[in-house]
Formats: structure tokens, C-alpha cells, sequence
């Protein structure tokens, strides 16, 4: 039975065994390779896309789970070149150093400043506790979040 | 508009929010395998026998093993290390044989079908009973490495001092946990070797490979992936999984790829060296330092491999930065049947700052001395020497972090406000506050740099376009926007004008590995020197070069004349009143150091013995922060994984193996482990660096461990002097030594 997904806003087909993990199909079957594996066991959430708009590790859902749904990953957030607002944060107040937790970090991000989180800095903390970073200390991600935040409360 | 102390934005930093940075696995590679790697289930044993089991379809597979490597020995400082594991095998997790297949499970899956069987061996797996000599697993006295550092008659000192305090102090080890694992390619094209990877020093695994394999330079091509994180844990490590990629893909006649899963890049690959550093230390009556005698003790491992360096740093930095007429410190790094040790953010300085500075608090409780006064009484200033007796003519900001971290923190006035709190035994918690200070050597130590003789160029094209030529690696620590900032305003062009290659060995001079805080400070010396003198060239053949576009590209076509680009490159030259004896290790061990102080604001829970950190403090003397950003992304990182070595991250090992090799067990700090930060820098320019710049990579991983073991005994009144702070441990301590 192929799977029918939907990927960042288009409409895929997955014919091959139900139980390959998300992550895999993304970056072998569809070429998405922004999702990156960091442990394979849920842990570092190197791998978080948005699945029917929250959060999840790519590495632990069976494609089999799939059909039907809506997945977003890191690809889905720049406009071709142009980064979006919380990347563009990101850029500018040093969220992203070696980049490989990052497209993880954007994604949990994105559903934090999406479902209305606020800019406080602990409860950012605690919105981005199952995402491991080894090379920033958090600080400068969580300055991003915050920055990114701000500029929501602006446009809005 | 100078660009140097700006915080341009980072250089790559726009494919990496997009998601298309690639790194090692995020490579199509035509026609390619994937490796497995099979590994010793046992620390010490003669194999045998690699049994394959012959129901299993082997001829879909390719398998290698030691006799497929021409010259089976990983060359870096000696070549005792193989390649894959040939009679004996040395520790667990050591690899034996290689299988590769065009799909990854089932080259995993082969695995299961291969038995090894061992005679096993009498084996060492403690520093004690590897320092009693247990067994003489290397040479007759299992020393890797030793070294003396003597200084004025430390048995005068200790006999006029008014005060003689001893402490031991014990560090364990630490994994990288870089987030991405290790992964490396190799493929071969008429008969020449290409590899690409997850590294650090391009010219680490070039040479690995060149003696591997007996290739000619021109053989073999190395070139860096995008890199998720290093941490010094690529710096050797690539050279053993560029090996097996390449033997596997010389054998299979296609390219072969190896991506580590965690596990096994958590059991199999280096970590930091754990320590044991006694300090016996002479006062007088004021608490000024009279003697220090130190030894310090690390566990190197089963291979030789980079510990002899990192010994090295840890006996260098033993003493703190702190000025004392008479010290001895005797170092021993000693072999035992477990993974190699390797290169860690800080490179044995970590283990030797700890006891340092924990020590002053064994010294202040033993005295009634106040620590951060005995501090301030014995730091480095200018003019101050060393216990190599190097002295210290510029750029010590040792006191000046102190002070404006001790200002900012409130840290005089919260020491005396907790111990008032923690008398109250309703309150849940205990609140502890304490302190350090460090220094670190930035660059190569001794003369190493000297040995080094690194090269880097600048290419000036046609266009107009000037492309900064290293082999030095953008590991997300900023590498390639602080050069493309140093060579702009050396130039004098704006940043926009400056690309950065991409580490290639064929295209690339050796600029050196990327480790020891030197890439902006040496390496980034040495753009700042081809750019003054490619500068130099445009002026002269244009005047109005650099300054206008125009005039630019016309004197980049004059100076190119009929080539596509000229090449400007800089040579590493000792400065000359820098002089070193590695015989007896006395003199300028380091052309400069960066200091660093923090302070940790904590608490205890009363009934789970489980710290909080609520706050670090840090301020850091990096002589010039180029993009301050980037430097306080630096200081932060470097500070949140010291806060995991404090407390959290705890190699269990079982049969000399690790035990807990996975993220779920191995515990890193999250983003709510790790406290708000107030980074501050603090820039005292050094002569010899670009625009004043020291080193500052590893630094920050040096300080924050016994500023919360200082705070941890503060809030608890227990003296506990060995990390991790693990709750069971503080429990303990408190129960048995505990003032309160």
C-alpha cells in the first residue's frame, strides 16, 4: 500500500517498507537531507520536523504512521534564498555554530514562536530542552528564539 | 568601515539555516558502499581466529582485515597504533575487520555473522594499576610520556613556608558528543587516493593515509565536509576512519562510506584523559605562594597516539596562573588496556586547572585564608615568570577578569549572604557561590609551532576577487568569517571581497591542524602577513587600489598578468625573543596566554543532592575579540561543556569498555541545564597576534569545573574534590565530611 504524505506543502508517495524510519525516507527517498541524524534513539533532537505542525523525531516514526499527514522540515522555512524571520534571527545573534543541530533547533523553534510561546527566557529554555546543541551553550539560540519572538509581537 | 571587531554575520552561516550545508552523509555518492566496522568484545587478547559464518552470502559482501593494509600502522606522533588489529588486540572496541555493502543494514547486519574467537590476556585497565606496574603492557614501566618541570628548591620552599596544605583532585572522562557522529569517504581514481570527511586537520589524515597506503603527495587528496562539531574529537580520530573507508574501497574498487551511530562512536572513538593531581603547597604567613610541588598523573590508554602533547598542556598549566619561586611538577602519562585517549577542547590543561584552582579552596578552609584574596595576592602580572621561568612581558589580563568577574557576580557579597542562608535548615536548598581563574597557552606548545612551520595563502584572481587559502577547518567555531575579517581590513577591502576555499590538500597549503586556540591567532597571522603584502602589490600597481572597485580588479589583471590568479603565501617564523628547551622544559612555552575567570551561582537540593547552576559569570582575556559574537558563542559553548564535565557527563566503564555509550545515559546538558551566562571580554592586545588577538577556543572549557566543585563545597560545607558532581557522590560527601 503506498503511503501518500504530504512534505512541505506537496504531495509525495512512499511505496517502499512501512516501518523505514521518517528520517530515512526524507533524506534517501525524498532528498531532504536539512534533517540530520544525531543519535537515532530520540535523545538529541537533531532530527524534530513538524508533523501535522508539531513537533517530532524524525528518527523514531515509522513511515507506516504516516499516511495522510502533513510533515514539515527545515527546507520549508526560507523563501528560495531568503531566510525567514526566526533565521534570520538565528544569523544574526549566533544560534548556529557547526549547524548540525540546527535545522532541529529551527523546527522546535518554529512550533514554539507558532503556537504563541512567549519571549520569556526560561520558558524558551524549557521549549527547547529535548534539542541537544554541543557547541553554543544555548545562549545565543535561546537569544535568537527571543529576538524572533519580539519581531512576531512587532509585525503583529 | 573596518570589519575587525565587528560581529559580521557568520560567514557560512546562511546554508546552515537553510538546511543545506552538506555534511559527510548528506553526499550522493555514485556507486557507493557502506563500511561497517568490526571491533574487539574484549580489552586485551590474542585473536585466534576471525571466524565467518559459511551459511552466510559473503560474496555480496567485501571484507578486509589486516593483511589488506600494506603498512598497518596509523602514523601520528609514534606508529604503534594499527590500523585494524592484526595478532593482539589492545582494548575493547579496537577494530579488527571491515565490511562494506550497498546497503548500510545489511553491512551492519554482517557483523552479527563474524566471530572472533580470542585468547584473552592479562590486562591493565586503572591508572593505579597501571602506575604499580600490574602488568608491563609498554616498555618495562607502562610510561607513554613523562615530564619535570623544576623551578628555584620547592624542599626550601615548603621548609620556610607557614603553611603546607596537600590535596588530591581526580577528573575522569569526557566524550565530545559532538552532535554529528564521525564520517569519512574514500574512493580511489587512477591510483590516486581521494577522501572526504568530518574533520579537523586535513593534513592529519593526509599523512595517516600517505604511510598507509606509501603514497606520493600528489596520490592523494583530502578535502573537509561540512563539520557538526569537533571539539578536538576529529582532530585524530579521522586518520583511523579515512583509513578503513580507503582500505575497504581499494578492495570493493568503489567509493566506500563510513557514518558512525553513536553508540559506536561514543565506545570506539577518543575522550578526554582522566587525571589524578596531588599538590602539596607552601605558604607564608600572608598566603603568597612559596612552593608548589604537583604530580600529576593521566591515563593515556592503549596507543601512544597525541597523548605525549596533551601531557604536555596539563603539566604546563598545572601551577594556575599564579607566580611561585619554587615548584616542581613531575607528570606521567601511563598506558592502559582501554580506547586511546585523545585531544579534547583544552587538551590536558582542563584536568591540571582543576586541581589548581580547587586546591585554593583546600587551601583557604586549611588556613582560614580568604581564596579570592589569595588569589589576587598570587596571580600573574606583567613581569610576572612562569614555573618555566618564562616571563610574562605583555598582555596578562589575569587580575582584570577577576575583578570585573568578581564585580559583576556580587560574588563577595553573596558568599557572606549564602552561608548566612544556609544556616537556616528550613530552606530546601543550599546556595553556594565560587570561583576560578585559569590561563591558557594559545598555539602550539614549546617550539612546536617552529616544527609546524605552517603555511597559509591568499589568492588574488583576476576579478578582483582575493580567496583565503588554509587548511584550517570551520568547525563552528568561526574559522572562516574571522579570516575572511582579517584578511578585508588587512587588505583593506570590504568583507564581500573575500571568499574562503574550502580545506583541499590539493589546493591548500598546510596551515596546520585546527586545535590549540591557534587559528586566529597564529594561522590568522600568517592571512594578515600575505595580505599586507598582496596590499602592497595592488598599490603599487594601481594607486588607487585597493580603494575603488575599479581600481582594484585593474591592478588584480595586471598583477595576474595572463594567469587565472597569483598566490600570496606567509611562512610561520619564530618571533625572536621567543626561546623554548624541550630537554628540560624551561623557557617560553607558549608565545602567549589567554586568562580566563568565572563564577558559578548554584544550589543544592536538599533531599536529591541534584545542583542547579543559576547563573555563570565569566569574563575572558582574549587579548581581541575580531567578532565578539563569535568569541562569546565560543565562551558560552565552551562554558556549557564544562558545566556537563562538573556535573553530568560520566564515562561508566565496565571491562574496560564504556558502558553507557548512548545519549540517553551520557548525559550532555540541555538548554535548562545550562544557566543564563553574562559573557564579558576583556582585551589586553597582544604584539604578536592579528589586531591584537589571542587564543580563545579552548579557554572557556577550563574554568567553569572548579568554579561550581568551589561553589558545590561552598552551598554544602562537604569537600568533594572529583568530578563529575554526580548527586550520589554529594550525598556521600555530605554524610561523611559535610560541616553542616
Amino acid at each position: 500500500m503506498p503511503i501518500r504524505i504530504t512534505v512541505n506543502g506537496k504531495r509525495r508517495i512512499f511505496g517502499g517498507p512501512p516501518f523505514k524510519r521518517l528520517i530515512d525516507v526524507l533524506r534517501e527517498d525524498f532528498q531532504l537531507t536539512g534533517t540530520k541524524e544525531g543519535c537515532g534513539e530520540g535523545e538529541c533532537g537533531a532530527c524534530t520536523v513538524l508533523l501535522d505542525g508539531e513537533p517530532v523525531n524524525s528518527c523514531l516514526i515509522p513511515v507506516g504512521q504516516l499516511d495522510g499527514r502533513a510533515v514539515k522540515t527545515v527546507e520549508s522555512l526560507a523563501a528560495g534564498e531568503r531566510l525567514n524571520a526566526l533565521q534570520q534571527c538565528f544569523l544574526e545573534s549566533g544560534g548556529a555554530q557547526c549547524g548540525i543541530c540546527t535545522p532541529g533547533m529551527l523546527m522546535t523553534a518554529s512550533y514554539w514562536l507558532g503556537s504563541g510561546g512567549s519571549k520569556d527566557p526560561s520558558a524558551v529554555r524549557n521549549a527547547l530542552a529535548g534539542n541537544l546543541c554541543r557547541c553554543t551553550g544555548y545562549q545565543q539560540i535561546v537569544d535568537s528564539v527571543i529576538a524572533a519572538a519580539r519581531k512576531r509581537k512587532s509585525r503583529a | 568601515m573596518p570589519s575587525v571587531g565587528k560581529s559580521e554575520l557568520r560567514y557560512e552561516g546562511k546554508e546552515k539555516l537553510r538546511g543545506e550545508a552538506k555534511y559527510l552523509d548528506d553526499y550522493e555518492i555514485p556507486g557507493c558502499l557502506y563500511g561497517a566496522t568490526l571491533r574487539s568484545s574484549v580489552p586485551h587478547a590474542r585473536i585466534r581466529e576471525i571466524v565467518f559464518d559459511p551459511r552466510f552470502p559473503w560474496s555480496e559482501f567485501v571484507v578486509a582485515t589486516a593483511k589488506d593494509v600494506p603498512r598497518n600502522q596509523v602514523a601520528l606522533i609514534e606508529l604503534d597504533q594499527p590500523l585494524l588489529a592484526d595478532d593482539v588486540v589492545r582494548h575493547a572496541f579496537e577494530p579488527i575487520a571491515l565490511i562494506a555493502h550497498p546497503r548500510r543494514e545489511l553491512a551492519y547486519e554482517a557483523l552479527s555473522h563474524v566471530r572472533v574467537e580470542y585468547e584473552e590476556l592479562d590486562c591493565v585497565l586503572t591508572l593505579e594499576d597501571s602506575l604499580a606496574v600490574k602488568h608491563a603492557i609498554y616498555s618495562t614501566d607502562n610510561v607513554f610520556k613523562k615530564y619535570l618541570i623544576e623551578k628555584g628548591d620547592v624542599e626550601k620552599g615548603l621548609a620556610e613556608s607557614r603553611f603546607i596544605v596537600e590535596g588530591e583532585y581526580r577528573v575522569p572522562h569526557q566524550e565530545h558528543a559532538y552532535i554529528e557522529n564521525n564520517a569519512m569517504a574514500a574512493w580511489w581514481e587512477d591510483g590516486a587516493l581521494h577522501v572526504m570527511g568530518s574533520l579537523q586537520c586535513p593534513y592529519y589524515v593526509h599523512k595517516a593515509l600517505k604511510h598507509l597506503f606509501e603514497l606520493p603527495d600528489e596520490k592523494l587528496r583530502v578535502v573537509q565536509t561540512a563539520t557538526g562539531g569537533g571539539f578536538g574529537g576529529k582532530e585524530e580520530y579521522p586518520n583511523m576512519i579515512g583509513g578503513h573507508a580507503a582500505v575497504l574501497s581499494r578492495k570493493a574498487g568503489r567509493p566506500v562510506k563510513i557514518v558512525y551511530d553513536r553508540a559506536e562512536d561514543m565506545a570506539a572513538t577518543t575522550k578526554r584523559h582522566p587525571a589524578i593531581v596531588r599538590h602539596r603547597t607552601g605558604l607564608s604567613r600572608e598566603g603568597r605562594l612559596l612552593a608548589q610541588d604537583i604530580e600529576v598523573l593521566m591515563d593515556g590508554g592503549a596507543y601512544v597516539t597525541l597523548t605525549p602533547v596533551v601531557l604536555s598542556r596539563g603539566t604546563l598549566h598545572a601551577t594556575g596562573p599564579y607566580e611561585c619561586p619554587n615548584v616542581r611538577v613531575r607528570s606521567k602519562a601511563l598506558a592502559t588496556h582501554t580506547p586511546p585517549n585523545g585531544a579534547f577542547r583544552g587538551f590536558g590543561a582542563p584536568q591540571t586547572l582543576f586541581a589548581a584552582e580547587l586546591h585554593w579552596e583546600k587551601i583557604a578552609r586549611e588556613t582560614g585564608l580568604d581564596s579570592l584574596r589569595l588569589r589576587r595576592l598570587n596571580a600573574f602580572r606583567e613581569g610576572s615568570t612562569t614555573a618555566t621561568g618564562q616571563r610574562l612581558k605583555e598582555s596578562v589580563g589575569a587580575l582584570e577578569s577577576l575583578e570585573r568577574c568578581v564585580a559583576r557576580s556580587g560574588y563577595a557579597r553573596k558568599r557572606k549572604e549564602y552561608e548566612r542562608f544556609n544556616r537556616d535548615a528550613r530552606k530546601p536548598v543550599w546556595k553556594g557561590i565560587g570561583l576560578a581563574m585559569v590561563h591558557h597557552g594559545a598555539g602550539f606548545t614549546g617550539s612546536g609551532e617552529l616544527h609546524l612551520a605552517s603555511r597559509a595563502a591568499l589568492s588574488l584572481t583576476r576579478e578582483g576577487e582575493i580567496r583565503v587559502l588554509a587548511a584550517s577547518t570551520e568547525i563552528g567555531q568561526g574559522t572562516n568569517t574571522l579570516f575572511a575579517q582579517i584578511v578585508a581590513d588587512s587588505v583593506g577591502v570590504p568583507l564581500e571581497r573575500v571568499r574562503v576555499e574550502t580545506p583541499d590538500t590539493s589546493r591548500v597549503p598546510n596551515s596546520g591542524p585546527t586545535v590549540a586556540s591557534r587559528t586566529c591567532m597564529v594561522v590568522g597571522g600568517l592571512l594578515r602577513r600575505a595580505a599586507l603584502e598582496l596590499r602592497k602589490e595592488l598599490r603599487g600597481a594601481h594607486p588607487k587600489a585597493p580603494g575603488s572597485p575599479a581600481a582594484l580588479r585593474a591592478a588584480a589583471r595586471k598583477i595576474c598578468g595572463a594567469g587565472k590568479e597569483k598566490i600570496f603565501e606567509a611562512q610561520y617564523q619564530n618571533p625572536p625573543d621567543i626561546r623554548w628547551d624541550d630537554q628540560n622544559y624551561r623557557g617560553d612555552a607558549y608565545g602567549v596566554y589567554s586568562y580566563a575567570a568565572a563564577v558559578a551561582d548554584l544550589e543544592v537540593d536538599k533531599t536529591t543532592y541534584e545542583v542547579r547552576v543559576r547563573k555563570i559569570t565569566t569574563a575572558q582575556d582574549i587579548g581581541k575579540a575580531v567578532n565578539p559574537l563569535l568569541a562569546k558563542g565560543q565562551i558560552a559553548g565552551g562554558t556549557a561543556q564544562a558545566v556537563g564535565y562538573a556535573l553530568y557527563e560520566n564515562v561508566v566503564m565496565r571491562a574496560g569498555a564504556m558502558a553507557n555509550p548512548q545519549l540517553t545515559n551520557y548525559i550532555i546538558p540541555t538548554a535548562l541545564d545550562t544557566p543564563p551566562m553574562d559573557v564579558s571580554v576583556v582585551e589586553k592586545p597582544f604584539s604578536g597576534g592579528p589586531f591584537g588577538a589571542k587564543g580563545v577556543g579552548e579557554l572557556p572549557m577550563d574554568v567553569p569545573g572548579p568554579a561550581i566543585a568551589a561553589a558545590v563545597c561552598h552551598a554544602t560545607g562537604a569537600w568533594i574534590a572529583e568530578l563529575p558532581l554526580l548527586p550520589e557522590k554529594l550525598l556521600h560527601a555530605h554524610k561523611n565530611n559535610g560541616q553542616r
